[in-house]
């Protein structure tokens, strides 16, 4: 099939950045939308053009490095998917597919559609662990843990990291993200000693990076690959008020 | 926004309750009217518990805006470049109109106020009975008036329905099964406020009520 | 042809004498200590933050080195451990069947086809229980039971159930666990992160590892990092085939940088293969993604009897079909292991009675199992598998048997080191999938992540605190330095400056090609020699027709990708010649002409019961060999009939 592709092309974090349309022939169904990708860079590197530049790694949809706005969708249309897993046989022959980075303050733009998620990692290094030496664990049966307390925390704790929460969210917040770490661990016991200050602390970093508020739309939960729900979020704003008290 | 938002559910509630007096007669309105001014005296002087009603409120109304206001000016902040293209992936017409929702909310009350509380652009005039106002109001040759209320209520009812539940989720009371139930609760309340406060007018327009 | 010559041999001098289950403590206790208030001034550089390198930073900040942290990805969350599916092996003995440290040492060394060192698996077997205690601690969320203890599963090569998991994304969760730890010291000031940094050279000064040369990947500027002594955990080496399961970044730079500058890499050519991957599906196939083995205890694994059927799966009877492992192995069927599998899969596309798209799969069938079980039962048990294999062929397995193929998985050779992971290179440790050291010819399922987390949480601490504590040694000669970061920028340019007509890719496909076809799942000598034929010549050609665009000085994904292929031929060429020298057939490496009666793989212990250790000198790859003796196991042939 052949396709109209308008993607972003922005050469540095300085640059304004435009939309470039390209036209991808004769792509095979079966491939992957990076794979799409793949071919297009190939003809651009041997024409002398500059690839675009977008981030992957894993292409199984569990390292969280792929993610672009597809169709003004976080990892496209297809639900539950990360972008690697996206394949085209979900485009019709023809289509005109416009491909963005992840838009918000805190991810800015490195080129293309790569962006910097690095405030991720700093909402982790504000309190998303539990402390505890290598070496100084008790016997892994020392603490039962319920069954179903064990699945929720495990379910919270899938996330991947890859940001299409926030690109998603018209308040670009981070509260998905945030929440899916502060629920997984204040499920399990392990968690609870330090269950208070790490929601205070990880919520007040997630503000200081300049992520938005959340006003409950949904629209996270809606793109996120794993299906976090809703309910993290709830849990960490119980947490957050309890700390805040 | 859940606390601010509450105070005014509370408000809205209570508002809608009285306006259903409207069936009973006017009188039976009138009465509800002036006994509201006179709650508690002679502890409180005349219109004392409404004023501080209204004072709450009122500060309410203006937390609940200064939430909004903040909340959007971080949304903007958050988001400098906008999308070329934008699709909305979460089902729910009511979420999407919470912000523009809210602004022709507000105006309409500065209207509402101006109508029906303290008569400046009401037929009966400003120092008429308050169900005089409410009756003259909505009479059919009025009918533009009427329709503005009825889309305000019906916005107002959309409000509610997000902002009810948005409520018990910023506030953590959200769970599981819990939020279905809250969800459902939320559509209920809001359907119930959205026909409590539709039925006066439309039953003043079509000459039910006279 | 490259020639290479015999050296002296190597021996571990680090590895305690005594009782087996003695040696691990007595290393221990004869490792140096580094006094507390000297560690701050003590600096380390981890290369990796995968399960080993993340759970090594973690410790080494935790016990107050001054430690400096990179990876290549965005954030050090995103190593290629993440993707680890099925679980992590520990001797816990938790279902009371029969399990120990020394069973799980017995099972290890077996499985690895007596080619690893009995002393590393069984201080890996014995520090495998503290690792599950360390990960439940820090709040991983393993499956658990109703009754509120660790579920455990049976894995490949095992009678006992000693795997610990999180349902299929265990190395995630594990991974999650190490990447909190080390986020946490970040936070404490003790670990210094780089990430989007890629390290392209090691520098040496008066023959100790004192840091790296890397590049920016962000803005392009080569930086210098010194420190006291440096980790290598970067990972395997899988991708030199280009289709691997691997993630794509996954490359053999750090470790052969490092054995440029005198490591020696042990034993390149055993690669494991594993035997149910989703097949390749055209020309632009940019990766492989794993089917989890347990789908092998209730598919059913056929072809066509007769060469080039075309019909429909669903038309041919059963009298058509050839269940062949079943046929071939009546006793373990569908479940014997995975280089069994995988040649066996081979075999009957050698033969033209493959299915699919260039003849390259066969049939993993779930019609049985759905008709004995139902459906229900096998969507409870496999949902998420045959949702994924959805996804990525638009075929639905419940109604048409899965296709499925062996693919490239993982790399037990890498740079050799001795008990205390130090390589030959003093100084210069090397941790996880990076290192040669534990999993012999073969790994066994689930193993590589408790080996990672082994050698990050528990053994490197002591061992490189012992080096440390043998110091100081001194002031890092600034000529090494400039040396080290000049050969980068000279590589750079070179790159930069062929402006040919071919992509990076497009070479990497191409010798991705030849290792499969020559130097795959069978290996000859006929096909080796071909491949190092190939190999140098398709190498002479990258050098003088390569197209990198864009320049040095920005993010630039194509200099990246030339960078890792250029090092991937020379390794090639080093795994091509490993595998010549080494006629025997053991685990993963099946060399033709050393197999039994039945097919099947034939060591040849009197002269191969040895580790390879390649070093590369100006004339030529020299091979010392480290003899492996076995005290405990006795060494005997697999059999899976
Ligand atoms: C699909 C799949 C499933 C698997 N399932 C299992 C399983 O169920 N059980 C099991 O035990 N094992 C499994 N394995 C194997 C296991 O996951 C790996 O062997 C193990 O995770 C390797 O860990 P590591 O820390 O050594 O390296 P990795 O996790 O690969 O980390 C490498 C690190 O090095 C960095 N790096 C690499 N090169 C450079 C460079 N030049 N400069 C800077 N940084 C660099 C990377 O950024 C990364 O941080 C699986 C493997 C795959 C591919
Ligand atoms: S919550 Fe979902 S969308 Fe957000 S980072 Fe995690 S996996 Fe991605
Ligand atoms: S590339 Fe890893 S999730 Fe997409």
């Amino acid at each position: 099939m052949d396709l109209t592709l308008k993607v972003w092309r922005q050469s540095g974090p300085d640059d304004a950045g435009r939309m470039v349309t390209y036209l991808a022939k004769d792509v095979s169904p079966d491939m992957s939308f990076l794979e799409m990708l793949d071919v297009v860079n190939e003809k651009l590197i041997l024409e002398g053009d500059d690839p675009i530049a977008f981030d992957h790694d894993c292409r199984e949809g569990i390292c969280g490095m792929c993610g672009m706005v597809i169709n003004g969708v976080a990892h496209g249309e297809q639900r539950a998917t990360t972008t690697c897993q996206l394949h085209m046989r979900h485009f019709e022959d023809g289509a005109e597919i416009t491909i963005e980075p992840w838009r918000a303050a805190p991810f800015p733009v490195i080129k293309d559609l790569v962006v910097d998620r690095s405030a991720f990692d700093r909402i982790i290094q504000a309190g998303g662990f539990v402390s505890v030496p290598a070496g100084s664990a008790p016997d892994a049966h020392a603490v039962p843990v319920r069954k179903e307390d064990a699945d929720d925390a495990f379910d919270a704790a899938t996330c991947i990291g890859c940001g299409a929460c926030v690109a998603a969210c018209p308040n670009g917040s981070a509260s998905l993200f945030t929440a899916a770490k502060i629920t997984h661990l204040s499920l399990l016991p392990q968690g609870q000693p330090e269950r208070l200050i790490r929601a205070k602390a990880m919520v007040d970093q997630m503000d200081a990076e300049g992520f938005g508020g959340c006003t409950n739309t949904g629209e996270c939960t809606a793109v996120c690959p794993k299906g976090i729900p809703l309910d993290t979020i709830a849990q960490m704003n119980t947490d957050y008020l309890k700390a805040s008290r | 926004m859940a606390v601010t938002g509450a105070v005014m559910v509370g408000f809205l509630a209570l508002h809608m309750l009285g306006n259903l007096k409207i069936f009973y007669g006017r009188e039976s309105f009138n009465e509800y009217a002036h006994w509201l001014r006179t709650l508690l005296q002679p502890f409180l002087p005349y219109r004392g518990v409404l004023t501080l009603l209204e004072i709450g409120l009122f500060l309410a109304v203006v937390l609940h805006m200064w939430a909004a206001i903040t909340l959007t000016r971080r949304a903007r902040k958050a988001r400098p470049v906008k999308y070329v293209a934008k699709k909305s992936q979460a089902t729910g017409y009511a979420t999407h109109i919470m912000r523009w929702g809210g602004v022709t909310i507000a105006l309409y009350i500065v209207w509402h106020l101006l109508d029906l509380t303290f008569g400046v652009v009401n037929p009966a005039g400003f120092n008429s009975a308050p169900a005089d106002r409410m009756i003259e109001g909505f009479q059919p040759g009025r009918w533009w008036v009427t329709a503005v209320y009825v889309i305000a209520i019906i916005l107002v009812g959309l409000h509610l329905r997000h902002g009810i539940w948005s409520a018990f989720q910023t506030l953590g009371w959200v769970k599981g099964e819990r939020r279905r139930i809250v969800k459902l609760g939320a559509l209920a309340f809001s359907a119930v406020l959205v026909l409590g406060f539709l039925a006066p007018p439309l039953a003043i327009m079509f000459g039910v009520v006279k | 042809m490259i020639e290479y010559t015999e050296g002296e041999a190597l021996r571990d001098a680090k590895a305690p004498e005594g009782p087996i289950e003695e040696r691990w403590a007595k290393r221990k206790f004869s490792a140096k200590l580094v006094n507390p208030a000297n560690k701050r001034k003590l600096n380390v550089i981890v290369v990796g933050t995968g399960l080993a390198g993340g759970s090594a930073a973690a410790t080494l900040g935790e016990l107050g080195y001054n430690v400096k942290s990179f990876c290549y990805q965005d954030s050090p969350r995103r190593a290629h451990s993440i993707a680890a599916q099925g679980g992590i092996n520990a001797a816990k003995n938790y279902r009371g069947d029969g399990d120990s440290i020394y069973r799980l040492f017995y099972d290890t060394v077996k499985g690895g086809d007596f080619r690893a060192r009995e002393s590393n698996v069984y201080r890996l077997a014995e520090v495998s229980v503290n690792i599950i205690d360390q990960a439940v601690a820090q709040g991983v969320p393993f499956a658990r039971e109703y009754g509120g203890l660790l579920d455990t599963r049976s894995f490949g090569g095992a009678q006992v159930s000693r795997t610990f998991y999180a349902r299929g994304q265990t190395g995630q969760q594990l991974l999650l666990g190490a990447y909190q730890a080390l986020e946490r010291q970040v936070k404490a000031g003790t670990v210094e992160m780089f990430t989007r940094h890629e390290m392209l050279e090691l520098i040496v000064s008066d023959g100790r590892a004192r840091g790296i040369i890397v590049r920016d990947m962000v803005t392009g500027e080569i930086e210098r990092h010194t420190a006291d002594a440096v980790v290598l955990a970067t990972g395997g080496y899988g991708n030199v085939f280009f289709l691997s399961t691997n993630a794509k970044g996954c490359n053999t730079t750090a470790i052969w940088r490092a054995h440029e500058r005198g490591a020696y890499f042990a034993n390149p050519c055993y690669t494991q293969i594993h035997p149910t991957c989703i097949p390749v599906s055209g020309e632009y196939q940019s990766k492989l993604t794993l089917m989890s083995e347990s789908l092998r205890n209730d598919g059913r694994v056929w072809v066509p009897v007769a060469a080039g059927d075309q019909r429909a799966p669903g038309d041919i009877p059963d009298e058509e079909r050839d269940y062949y492992l079943e046929r071939i192995y009546p006793a373990f069927g569908n479940l014997v292991p995975r280089d069994i599998a995988s040649r066996a899969a081979k075999n009957v596309c050698d033969e033209g009675r493959g299915v699919g798209p260039g003849g390259l799969g066969v049939y993993l069938d779930f019609r049985d199992a759905i008709g004995r079980l139902g459906r229900d039962a096998v969507e409870k048990k496999y949902g998420n598998l045959f949702e994924m294999y959805e996804r990525i062929t638009g075929e639905d397995p419940y109604t048409q048997p899965m296709r499925i193929y062996p693919a490239v998985h993982y790399t037990m050779g890498g740079l050799w080191v001795d008990y205390d992971l130090q390589s030959t290179v003093p100084g210069l440790f090397v941790i996880g999938e990076a290192n040669f050291s534990d999993h012999g010819a073969n790994r066994l399922g689930a193993s590589a992540l408790m080996q990672g987390l082994a050698d990050g949480y528990f053994v490197l601490p002591t061992t490189l605190g012992d080096y440390l504590a043998n110091g100081p040694y001194g002031e890092v000669d600034e000529e090494a330095v400039a040396e080290a970061e000049i050969k980068v920028r000279t590589k750079i340019d070179r790159l930069m400056a062929v402006n040919g007509t071919r992509t990076p890719d497009s070479f990497h496909r191409e010798l991705g090609k030849i290792m499969w076809d020559f130097c795959g799942m069978e290996r000859t000598e006929e096909s080796l020699r071909k491949a190092l034929e190939l190999i140098p010549a398709l190498r002479e050609e990258f050098w003088r027709n390569v197209k990198v665009s864009g320049t040095p000085e920005e993010l630039n994904q194509v200099l990246e990708k030339a960078g890792r292929v250029a090092d991937f031929f020379d390794l090639a060429e080093l795994m091509c010649l490993d595998a010549l020298v080494r006629t025997e057939s053991c685990g993963g490496h099946f060399r033709a002409e050393s197999q039994d009666a039945d097919g099947e793989a034939l060591r040849d212990d009197e002269h191969f019961a040895h580790v390879s250790a390649w070093e590369r000198t100006p004339d030529g790859p020299v091979l010392h060999k480290e003899a492996l003796e076995y005290d405990y196991v006795k060494m005997s042939q697999r059999s899976y009939k």
